[in-house]
């Protein structure tokens, strides 16, 4: 049966989702994924939905549901790559997701789950600082 | 109209189509800046010929019948073009109204001494001749409603430009009156904005939208809700007082929104959300200007 995978990097879990997700699928990866979580005691969970081009009331409902799930067992949940046509028709729907925090790609995403997890990499510059 | 009065017209195509131009370029209204003189004359020989045609068929006085359908074929084409050319209704209308003075001459050449078949045969050209141009003001009407239409759908795309102000900041001033399908418009405008320079911060700044009702405000909200999916946070700015006040006596809830009277503001906001630190310096930069 096809499966969507779940990758460990380091505190955190991967999810790319890379197909349109029926019905099936989206309960097993909600299955899927709230194990992993507790198997790995991740602290965040990163979706990236940059490939899905299809979406439905059912699929807003899982990213809801996946997000309380983790919240519930102390994991941030980031959705990420939303396309606008996905984020207008859920707003169309009715579903704003709250609860669920998003970023514009990866990259950004996965700066935003090491700042809700408190790890803020202090080596770094910040990705928009600019000064002038 | 009878037989021997389209046969005689026939005979005198050339005589008609020289007054008639004559009658057209004597008239003050002729627009030749607009349209060349040679351009006219092979449109109104065009025309003529078709009519002619039509007036020796069966059926001449019925406008709507097949003999007429080459003539209101060529009328179209004219009054669409001169329409979007900017002609006035007068000049297009004209058109048509001075063949009838030509004609009615010409009738009255040949039957002065036949006053009953004279004012039968006049009736009836005026009667064809009115109906088409009928037929001309009305898609004349039309070409100019395609004008107007065309224009609106323009404007409403122009007046939406998506800015980049700073890395990572979009604003979008928004102009004008907004319904269901502008805000479709400035709404995928932003979001494809935003995904194409992956920027985090988008500015809607309504200081040009004159009057905000419910609708409008849910627009807005659907907006920010949907950049916030998307990763994006959206500052709306530009509130004028009048426009706070019809907020708060409609009852929108605007309390999970960004909000900031001017676009300054909300780039001030917008800066500190990216941790942007922007100071002025002490030395002067050749700036090569």
């Amino acid at each position: 049966m096809e499966r969507i995978p779940i990758l460990k990097m380091g505190s955190f879990l991967l999810v790319s989702i890379q197909v349109d997700l029926y019905d099936r699928l989206a309960l097993t990866l909600e299955n899927d994924l709230i194990n992993m979580v507790s198997k790995t005691e991740a602290k965040g969970v990163l979706i990236d939905i940059s490939a899905v081009s299809i979406v439905d009331s059912f699929m807003g409902r899982i990213l809801g549901n996946i997000a309380s799930m983790s919240k519930i067992m102390d994991a941030a949940t980031v959705v990420v790559g939303m396309q606008p046509a996905v984020a207008i028709t859920l707003v169309e729907l009715g579903l704003t997701l709250s609860g669920v925090h998003t970023a514009l790609d990866v990259e950004q995403g996965m700066e935003l789950l090491r700042e809700k997890i408190g790890q803020v990499d202090t080596d770094e510059e910040g990705l928009y600082d600019s000064y002038i | 109209m009878n037989k021997d009065t389209a046969t005689y017209l026939k005979g005198k195509k050339k005589q008609i189509m020289e007054a008639w131009m004559n009658n057209q370029l004597k008239d003050a209204a002729l627009r030749d800046d607009l349209m060349s003189v040679s351009e006219l004359q092979q449109q109104s020989d065009e025309f003529l010929t078709a009519l002619l045609k039509a007036f020796a068929g069966p059926n001449a006085e019925d406008t709507d019948s097949m003999n007429y359908e080459p003539i209101h074929d060529i009328l179209n084409e004219i009054s669409i073009t001169r329409a979007r050319q900017g002609f006035s209704p007068r000049e297009t209308s004209s058109y048509i109204l001075s063949l009838k003075e030509v004609l009615s001459n010409m009738l009255e050449d040949q039957l002065k001494n036949d006053p009953a078949t004279l004012y039968r045969e006049i009736i009836s050209v005026n009667k064809i001749l009115d109906s088409l141009s009928l037929v001309t003001m009305e898609t004349y009407i039309k070409g100019r409603e395609e004008v107007i239409l065309r224009q609106t759908n323009e404007m409403s795309e122009i007046s939406t430009p998506v800015i980049r102000v700073w890395d990572g900041i979009l604003a979008l001033p928004i102009i004008g009156t907004l319904d269901s399908a502008r805000t479709q418009v400035v709404m995928e405008a932003l979001l494809e904005e935003i995904v194409a320079t992956s920027s985090r911060i988008a500015i809607l700044d309504i200081s040009g939208v004159p009057t905000v009702d419910s609708l409008v405000a849910q627009h807005l909200i659907k907006t920010v809700s949907a950049a916030r999916l998307m990763g994006a946070e959206c500052i709306i700015s530009g509130i004028r007082p009048e426009i706070a006040q019809t907020i708060v006596h409609l009852g929108i809830d605007l309390t999970n929104i960004y909000t900031k009277a001017s676009l300054a503001s909300a780039l001030k906001m917008a800066f500190s959300m990216l941790n942007i630190v922007v100071s002025r310096s002490s030395e002067k930069k050749n700036l090569g200007f």
